[in-house]
């Protein structure tokens, strides 16, 4: 069976929009974090998949993943570290309890 | 004489530093450097005055100086506002004036300050002062001179409320200021009407005689007069207000509440005479373009004059018998530039007016600083509570009873002879007027001499220590100016000043120069039978004529009638509804305004909810609109 690049767009759309959705819906500041990453790997793929399937001969899009996947990778660690401060201020990590810097 | 502007600037530089630095300077240091400065601008207004008069006659007039002239404000090609200094024989006498009396006051308030708080302050404002009136008297043009004028009033206003934690001397500062601003809005009115006529503020042209200038006006009248004789009632009325002319004068009264230098300097011998100096620098647009307003003027003093003598007959309060005293004076200089003509003879009472302006500044400096001297002894302004104080207080009794004499036009003292020409001018105008000024006269001999008696003679009251003379800072000025006082009368004052500036040779009017020695003799006399000695004469009088007694004690109620004119009718018909006018209709419409966007911002306040989620479902929405939108 030939994979055809349609299959692994699909894939990545799905997770896209599941991290959207998981990025609007979700009170947990941990599963908001998850849904950044989701999104973020769907646009891997898609980076990886154009470059395979459309320009099979340069790296552009390979190195542009590795890239986003570093990046990806510090954001990641930022907002974990900010994320344990606001545990152990307020205990809590719900998103809806965490108004102290809106006024 | 370009040295002249130093005259200005001195003062000037001295308040700066004064005012700037004063706190940082030892109370004394400040005095000297005041008074060193003052000192420095009197010795170059003597030397002005004695190289203008030095200069020859031009067709037998002194011919005006003006050593400085430089154009400050253009409006239009005509229009333009120029400061400068004008050096004529009036301005270079209010020069010498002003600067010897300052002097004196700096002097003298070296000790009479001594150890007061704000006594940098006190000095620098003397220097604001001193500078405002020397600026006023040499205005080259009317606008500069109500510039100054305006800046004379408002260290008049610091000085009277000098001691700011009394409430009384603040709301005799804030009165004398309102009272003077609302002459001065006349004093403003008539300058635009004036210039707006004659398309020039500059008092030489305004002043030479010239009658084309005038020629714009003509025809223009407004209820029956001409609006030049408006534009000069209108100039007149500045000028009441500030030299205290009825029904202007109630400031000057309550002015008195300043530290009592203050009192000699502006409220006696210099600001209050800008008056009779603002008329007297336009005495030739008066004369020839608004004869009847010199009428009025001569009038209006007449009724001053009276008025304020009748009512320091009964004051208790020394300062405020010499205000009164002062009002009246002023009043008798006003008649006499009513009564003046232009010419020759006629002139006589322009010069008699100069004249009494000059030696009455002299010695109502003298009985200021006198009355500071006793006031610096009992620590009281009342008259029961001297008596008696010639055996302690000699050099303040002698210098006291000098003035006191000259103000009663005792001959050989200067008050005889300038006061003498006002009569003598008077009874050429009218006898009525001459018959009423030497009643005034009289009352004025009569009402110093009760000062002078329950003073220094009379019942010695209970003292808290034993009055003692004033320091050496303080009677040196005393003396000087009392040998001022006795000498100036001999000055041939006609040589210097007169109303055409040709030289005016004095002849004393013999019949009128006796009635009124001997007029003055008997009220004094009157006045030794009464107060000399405890005697119940006064008071059975004052018993039997109680109404007239306490109205005159009272001052005739014209305070009372301003507290009713603007508390009861302007406050209450006018201000009141302006006010609820202001709260309910201009007021409300505005706070309807915020209400109105306070309560559409609280209902679309929940847009801006801060999370973050939130805007990524908008955001999310908005694309997918955005998109359908675009592919449809």
């Amino acid at each position: 069976m030939e994979l055809h690049m349609e299959y692994y767009l699909v894939i990545s759309t799905i997770m896209l929009f599941a991290g959207i959705y998981g990025f609007i819906t979700r009170r947990n500041l941990l599963a908001v974090l998850i849904s950044i990453e989701l999104i973020l790997n769907s646009v891997d793929i898609n980076f990886a998949v154009f470059n395979r399937y459309l320009f099979p001969e340069q790296m552009e899009g390979f190195f542009f993943t590795l890239f986003a996947i570093g990046v990806s990778a510090c954001e990641t660690a930022v907002a974990i570290a900010i994320i344990i401060n606001i545990y152990r201020n307020i205990r809590n990590i719900q998103v809806k309890n965490l108004s102290e810097m809106k006024h | 004489m370009e040295y002249t502007t130093l005259i200005l600037i001195l003062p000037l530089l001295t308040f700066l530093v004064l005012g700037l630095l004063g706190t940082k300077l030892k109370p004394f240091t400040a005095g000297c450097i005041g008074t060193l400065s003052l000192a420095v601008v009197v010795l170059l207004a003597y030397s002005t005055a004695w190289q203008y008069f030095s200069i020859p006659r031009v067709d037998g007039v002194h011919a005006p100086v003006i050593p400085l002239n430089f154009e400050w404000l253009r409006f239009t090609q005509y229009l333009h506002i120029d400061l400068g200094i004008l050096l004529d024989p009036i301005s270079v006498m209010m020069l010498v004036v002003i600067t010897t009396v300052s002097f004196m006051v700096h002097v003298y308030s070296l000790g009479y300050m001594h150890g007061e708080r704000g006594f940098q302050r006190y000095y620098a404002f003397l220097s604001l002062f001193t500078f405002s009136m020397l600026g006023l008297v040499v205005a080259t043009n009317i606008f500069q001179m109500y510039i100054f004028w305006e800046l004379v009033g408002v260290s008049s206003y610091l000085l009277i409320g000098f001691y700011y934690t009394k409430p009384e001397a603040v709301a005799a500062s804030k009165k004398a200021f309102i009272v003077t601003r609302f002459a001065d809005l006349g004093f403003l009115i008539g300058i635009l009407l004036l210039s707006y006529y004659t398309k020039t503020f500059s008092f030489e042209i305004l002043t030479s005689g010239d009658a084309s200038i005038f020629t714009g006006a003509a025809g223009t009248t407004f209820m029956g007069c001409s609006v030049i004789s408006w534009a000069m009632a209108l100039i007149f009325m500045g000028g009441a207000g500030k030299s205290a002319m009825f029904p202007l004068h109630i400031w000057l009264p309550d002015a008195m509440e300043g530290p009592t230098p203050v009192s000699a300097l502006i409220h006696a011998a210099t600001m209050v005479v800008a008056g009779v100096f603002l008329v007297a620098r336009l005495f030739p647009v008066y004369y020839l373009e608004a004869p009847d307003v010199l009428v009025l003027i001569a009038v209006v003093g007449a009724v001053t004059s009276l008025y304020a003598a009748v009512v320091a007959c009964v004051q208790t309060d020394i300062k405020r018998v010499l205000a009164f005293s002062t009002i009246s004076q002023i009043g008798f200089m006003m008649v006499a530039l009513g009564v003046s003509g232009m010419d020759g003879h006629a002139g006589l009472g322009y010069m008699a007016s100069m004249f009494h302006l000059f030696t009455h500044a002299m010695f109502k400096a003298l009985l200021f600083l006198g009355a500071g001297a006793i006031i610096h002894a009992v620590h009281s302004n009342e008259m029961s509570h001297m008596g008696g104080l010639r055996k302690y207080l000699p050099v303040t009794h002698i210098t006291f009873l000098v003035a006191c004499l000259a103000i009663s036009g005792i001959p050989p003292f200067s008050g005889f002879f300038s006061k003498d020409e006002i009569l003598a001018a008077a009874f050429m105008f009218s006898p009525v007027m001459g018959v009423v000024m030497s009643f005034i006269a009289a009352l004025t001999a009569f009402y110093m001499f009760r000062l002078y008696y329950n003073i220094f003679w009379g019942k010695e009251s209970a003292h808290e220590h034993t009055p003692h003379e004033a320091p050496k800072f303080m009677t040196l000025p005393l003396v000087f100016l009392a040998v001022v006082t006795l000498f100036a009368g001999f000055i041939p004052f006609g040589k210097f000043v007169s109303s055409n500036g040709q030289e005016y040779i004095i002849h004393l009017d013999w019949s009128v120069a006796i009635t009124s020695v001997i007029v003055a003799c008997i009220s004094i006399a009157l006045a030794t039978y009464f107060y000399r000695k405890a005697n119940p004469i006064p008071d059975r009088l004052a018993t039997t004529f109680s109404g007239l007694h306490r109205a005159a004690y009272r001052r005739f109620y014209i305070d009372e009638v301003y507290l009713f004119i603007t508390k009861r009718i302007i406050f209450n018909c006018i201000s009141r509804p302006i006010a609820w006018f202001d709260r309910h209709v201009i007021d409300a419409s505005l706070n309807g305004l915020a209400s109105m966007s306070q309560w559409v911002s609280y209902n679309i306040r929940g847009l801006q909810s801060g999370q973050v989620q939130q805007y990524a479902y908008v955001i999310l929405f908005g694309t997918i609109l955005i998109l359908i939108l675009v592919l449809i």
